[in-house]
């Protein structure tokens, strides 16, 4: 017996997994008539409405014709027991896309239609199976490209961030108490903080807060990946770089320089980080169109770069007049300057970041060391570091900061807990916003539980 | 048979505003006592405000009512609380004489048109198609009602625990009131049962007093009431409470009590308040603190009796007395009456309206103790409320709802209705989140207009209001514009030893400056200076300073209000149905169903509705 406990009307279906092939693909059916309507295309031992929750069966999909579309494994889960919190099927058929297209024509056909982006998500909000700050991971996992993001937003499930906020939140809480307790109990003979030590504990507080604020560059580069734009004066080894990083030969390598005129885009990952290459032709002055073409594109892809990968040759010598071209374009600490060609000639000292031989690989791992450095900051990421990789989350923790940081203001001005009060409350209120808890009674609870209050 | 526009029940602090109020508008009232000589008994501690009561006090007084006058004509000693911080948190505070405060409610009720004093006892209310047409006497005497506003303090089934021996009563040497809530429960009402204590009287001649701190009153005592007159009051000569501690020795003794106690044997049922323990309940929670402070406080000016604050007990009374006497300045002390507990029944709040009126039954209202509440200004403030409300409804007019950023009323009424309770509920100024605009000083600027409106404020009292309000305004305005020189400033800085000025600032500016105060640059005015003359009235003053030393932070929390008014504005239908919207949490849905809160920021505010229940509820709303 299965029953609908959402309120959602319409039955909705999608592909679940990624388009494309791959070893299997799930179609997703969730809403009130998800069993019955699948049971209409569906041919197996048994009904699927007859079948308990949590049970897998195999059988058919049929065309409207009765012809099978395919041999599918089909998952229910009934009395909405599911990831949407409604009754929802799963389909897991050959990873062929033109297989699953066929079967959702067919599902369209029934009492279905088609989810809209993020909807399946946001039906598990409302229906109360996810809080805010885990419904945004769940999006970030199905946006998530790299497998370093993959882990980033499922701990951040597992409710790594939210307990680091949830704690973060109690320590303010305590604090606001602090003062609290002074303005309402001034009569009571209790020992009241002091100002020292509320300010200690408002410094932690923003202490842990900026730490978690510096993780948002790096939250930012596991979901996104990293611009690296290859740049030097032509015959550097630029390309041969590239095709030595792809292991293959992508780029047209040759001693002419002005060889590249094009950008080449590829991607590379570097343990899970995904680093988007752009090999660029080299720079010069130069009155060949085509080539004055390729140097235009590739200043404009040292503006977009992350990361700028400035080679040299270093048979020629480091390019101090490129550089400071670069310089004016990019934070100096995202410039990586490499010397190559090291096997013919070793570099001027104190030049260079990096030493490599795009021919014979030497220094290689250095550079891919030095690019994930640069990547990811100073940030030493483990499994259970909260990582902040959602703007809204990004943008609450910023305002909370300010807030803790105009109340130390008013405690250097010398003003009263009152006035210090507003603004532990509001970044209270900005910490319980990326948690979805709001402001009740916490701070009068925590004064009572603490103190002996009353006379 | 008898018949009235309202009937009160009880004549408490609750029950004084209510039937006052509304009989000032016009309605004929009859307010049911027991004892018509016994209003405004003060059952607890002889003092009005404190902490946020102080607020509240002066939000009744603005609204016409009649906690403040009668505070300040019997008030026998008179602080202001919490000087050293912001305007925001003073508060006043009086100590009372007990008798006098009774026989000046007394005599202002006798004294009030269209009033009537019923001496009985009611057991019974009438209602009729859900709504209320009467009341029964225990003399069997039926009286008719358009409306009924029920303050019956702790006296419903009020049951009296000291040691293992319980006495029914509401009051030391008063009867319970039996019947009522059956009468409700009958109507289908939840009701509940709370627990408050009293600490022993001692006799007065008793005490050594010598050994003990003394705590004066503020000199010169400020009044509660925008219309007491200045030139009579203080009404009563000003006495000093004393303070003092127990310490180990007496801790060890109330210990050997816990065996005998009804609190922790569970005789006692109720629950009780978590800001305002017994001294068992502090010494069992709290088993490292060395010593808890103690204030005698005296009862009246011909009383002999003194209050011991912070020693309530429902311990057995040998180990009351066996206590206090190892208490500094207690050795030879004469305990005249034991401390005690009382029970009594409640109505759980969330079965009202924020206009105190019940869901359930129309003409109904309930205020004071009945909902929850302990304390006499949060009584009050319910009370002129009810009041007020029955009346316009008996008039058919529209009804009257404070907001929470208008008034401490407004967050303890929101509070009770959306959190209901489930332990006595005192006001604290942490309640408010709008606290910085919430003050006593600014009491009448914010609700003035409505004590107006209903005729409970007189014509000269608002126009003078409306009068002070263009002065301060005028006042803030050449405050922005006129410069103090260096040579007229730097003497004053530098006798604070600031730094001097190098150029001219505008008044605000220099006002703003923590380190000085509006006076200082008033002292460096000529005496015929057009500011000067203007702020010489100390309301205009104080506002004027205050306005400007903190305007930034008030301009914030008024940005605050705004963004919140969002929320309050989206109303909700009365009959909304949550149970159809499975989408809802299974307790959010129940507590809304229970609550039927009138908008989405009321609804967000109710314990147990969580964000997400809210998000979904506007999804609906706007469906
Ligand atoms: N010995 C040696 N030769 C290299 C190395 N890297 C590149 N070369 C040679 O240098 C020449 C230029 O290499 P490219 O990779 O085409 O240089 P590029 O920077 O892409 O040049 P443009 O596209 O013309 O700007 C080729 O002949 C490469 O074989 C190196 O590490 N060692
Ligand atoms: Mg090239």
């Amino acid at each position: 017996m299965s029953q609908s406990l959402s309120q959602n009307e319409d039955t909705i279906v999608a592909l679940a997994t990624p388009n494309g092939v791959g070893a299997i693909s799930v179609i997703r059916v969730s809403g009130p008539s998800a069993i019955p309507s699948v049971d209409k295309v569906f041919s197996g031992k048994k009904k699927l409405i007859d079948c308990a929750s949590h049970t897998i069966h195999y059988g058919r999909i049929l065309e409207s014709g009765g012809e099978a579309i395919d041999d599918v494994l089909i998952s229910v889960f009934s009395d909405g027991r599911s990831f949407t919190g409604e009754d929802s099927i799963e389909i897991s058929t050959h990873g062929n896309p033109f297989i699953a297209q066929k079967i959702i024509s067919v599902l369209l056909l029934q009492e279905i239609r088609l989810a809209e982006p993020g909807e399946f998500t946001k039906r598990a909000y409302l229906n109360g199976k996810l809080d805010l700050a885990q419904a945004e991971a769940v999006a970030d996992v199905i946006n998530s490209r790299t497998e370093v993001s993959l882990r980033g937003a499922r701990n951040q499930l597992d409710g790594i961030l939210s307990k680091k906020i949830d704690s973060l939140r109690e320590q303010l809480i305590h604090t606001s108490s602090l003062i609290e307790l002074e303005l309402d109990f001034a009569e009571e003979d209790i020992h009241f903080m002091s100002l020292q030590e509320i300010v200690r504990n408002i410094d932690e507080i923003i202490e842990e807060i900026e730490a978690l604020l510096k993780t948002f560059s790096f939250g930012k580069v596991i979901r996104d990946g990293v611009n690296v734009a290859l740049v030097g004066p032509p015959n550097a080894g630029k390309s041969s770089l590239l095709n030595y990083f792809l292991k293959e030969a992508r780029a047209i390598v040759s001693e002419v320089p002005g060889t590249t005129r094009d950008i080449i885009r590829e991607d590379l990952f570097i343990d899970g980080i995904m680093f988007r290459l752009f090999d660029t032709a080299g720079i010069r002055a130069t009155e060949d169109a085509v080539e004055k073409e390729g140097v235009l594109r590739s200043r404009n892809a040292l503006k977009e770069a992350d990361i700028v990968l400035f080679l040299n040759d270093t048979t020629v010598g480091f390019s101090e007049h490129l550089y400071s071209e670069i310089l004016e374009l990019n934070q100096s600490d995202r410039i990586v300057r490499v010397a190559n060609k090291v096997d013919i000639t070793r570099p001027e000292p104190d030049k260079y970041d990096v030493q490599i031989s795009a021919k014979t690989g030497v220094g290689m791992q250095s550079l891919f060391e030095k690019l994930k450095a640069v990547a990811l900051g100073s940030s030493t990421y483990t499994e259970r570091t909260a990582i902040v990789s959602n703007i809204r989350h990004y943008d609450s923790l910023n305002k909370a900061n300010e807030h803790l940081k105009s109340a130390k203001e008013s405690i250097n001005k010398r003003l009263t807990g009152e006035f210090i009060s507003v603004d532990l409350r509001n970044a209270e209120n900005d910490l319980g916003e990326i948690v979805g808890k709001i402001t009740s009674d916490d701070i009068l609870n925590n004064i009572f539980s603490k103190f002996c209050i009353g006379k | 048979m008898r018949s009235f526009d309202l009937i009160v029940v009880g004549g408490g602090h609750a029950g004084i505003e209510a039937a006052v109020s509304a009989a000032k508008m016009g309605c004929s009232v009859g307010l049911v006592s027991m004892d018509k000589n016994g209003m405004g008994r003060m059952s607890c501690n002889p003092a009005i405000g404190g902490s946020a009561k102080g607020h509240l006090v002066h939000e009744v007084d603005a609204l016409g009512g009649a906690m403040g006058l009668i505070a300040d004509q019997s008030g026998i000693q008179f602080r202001t609380l919490n000087k050293s911080k912001g305007p925001a948190v003073w508060a006043g505070r009086s100590q009372n004489d007990r008798e006098i405060y009774s026989e000046i409610a007394s005599s202002m009720v006798a004294g009030t048109q269209n009033l009537s004093i019923i001496e009985e006892m009611i057991i019974d209310a009438i209602e009729e198609g859900k709504k209320i047409v009467g009341v029964r006497t225990a003399h069997g005497e039926e009286i008719k009602c358009k409306a009924l506003v029920v303050c019956s303090g702790t006296f419903l089934n009020g049951l009296m625990h000291t040691g293992m021996s319980s006495t029914k009563g509401g009051r030391f040497g008063e009867k319970p009131s039996v019947g009522l809530t059956d009468s409700f429960v009958k109507m289908g009402f939840e009701a509940g049962r709370l627990k408050t204590g009293t600490p022993p009287r001692l006799h007065k001649n008793s005490i050594n007093w010598q050994i003990l701190d003394e705590q004066p009153g503020d000199v010169p005592p400020l009044p509660f009431s925008l219309r007491t007159p200045k030139d009579k009051f203080p009404y009563q000569p000003q006495l000093s409470c004393h303070i003092t501690y127990t310490d180990q020795t007496v801790h060890k003794i109330l210990e050997k009590g816990f065996g005998d106690s009804p609190l922790f044997t569970g005789k006692i049922q109720g629950v009780g308040p978590r800001y305002c323990p017994s001294i068992e309940d502090k010494i069992n929670r709290f088993a490292d603190k060395e010593r808890h402070q103690l204030f005698l406080e005296p009862e009246g000016l011909n009383s002999e009796l003194i209050y011991i604050n912070g020693f309530s007990t429902s311990l057995p009374v040998e180990i009351q007395f066996e206590a206090l006497k190892k208490i500094k300045g207690l050795e030879e002390v004469v305990m005249v009456r034991p401390g005690y507990a009382v029970e009594y029944d409640y109505f759980p709040p969330h079965q009202v309206d924020l206009t105190l009126e019940t869901k359930l039954i129309q003409g109904l209202y309930f205020a004071g103790q009945i909902n929850g509440t302990s304390g006499y200004e949060e009584a009050a403030g319910q009370g002129i409320i009810a009041g007020i409300n029955a009346a316009l409804k008996i008039q058919g007019r529209p009804e009257f709802v404070l907001t929470r950023s208008e008034a401490y009323i407004g967050v303890l009424i929101d509070d009770l209705v959306d959190k209901s309770t489930n332990e006595p509920y005192r006001m604290f100024t942490s309640r408010a989140e709008h606290r910085l605009v919430l003050r006593q000083d600014n009491s009448d600027q914010r609700l003035m207009k409505y004590g107006y409106e209903f005729g409970l404020i007189p014509k000269e009292m608002f126009d003078e209001l409306k009068q002070r309000e263009l002065v301060i305004s005028k006042a803030k305005d050449i405050a922005e514009k006129k410069r103090i020189v260096p040579n007229d400033i730097n003497p004053i800085l530098e006798r604070k030893e600031l730094a001097i000025a190098d150029n001219a600032d505008t008044i605000t500016k220099l006002v703003r400056r923590p380190e000085l105060e509006l006076k200082d640059i008033l002292s460096v005015l000529p005496e015929d200076d057009e500011f000067k003359l203007l702020i010489s009235d100390d309301k205009v003053y104080e506002q004027v300073e205050i306005n400007i030393k903190y305007e930034g932070y008030i301009q914030r929390q008024q940005e605050l209000i705004q963004k919140m008014e969002k929320y309050e504005k989206i109303n909700i239908p009365l009959n909304f149905d949550y149970l159809k919207i499975k989408t809802i949490s299974t307790e959010g849905r129940e507590k809304l169903g229970k609550v039927k809160p009138r908008t989405i920021g009321q609804a967000s505010r109710i314990s147990g509705v969580t964000p997400s229940d809210i998000s979904v509820l506007l999804v609906y709303l706007k469906s």
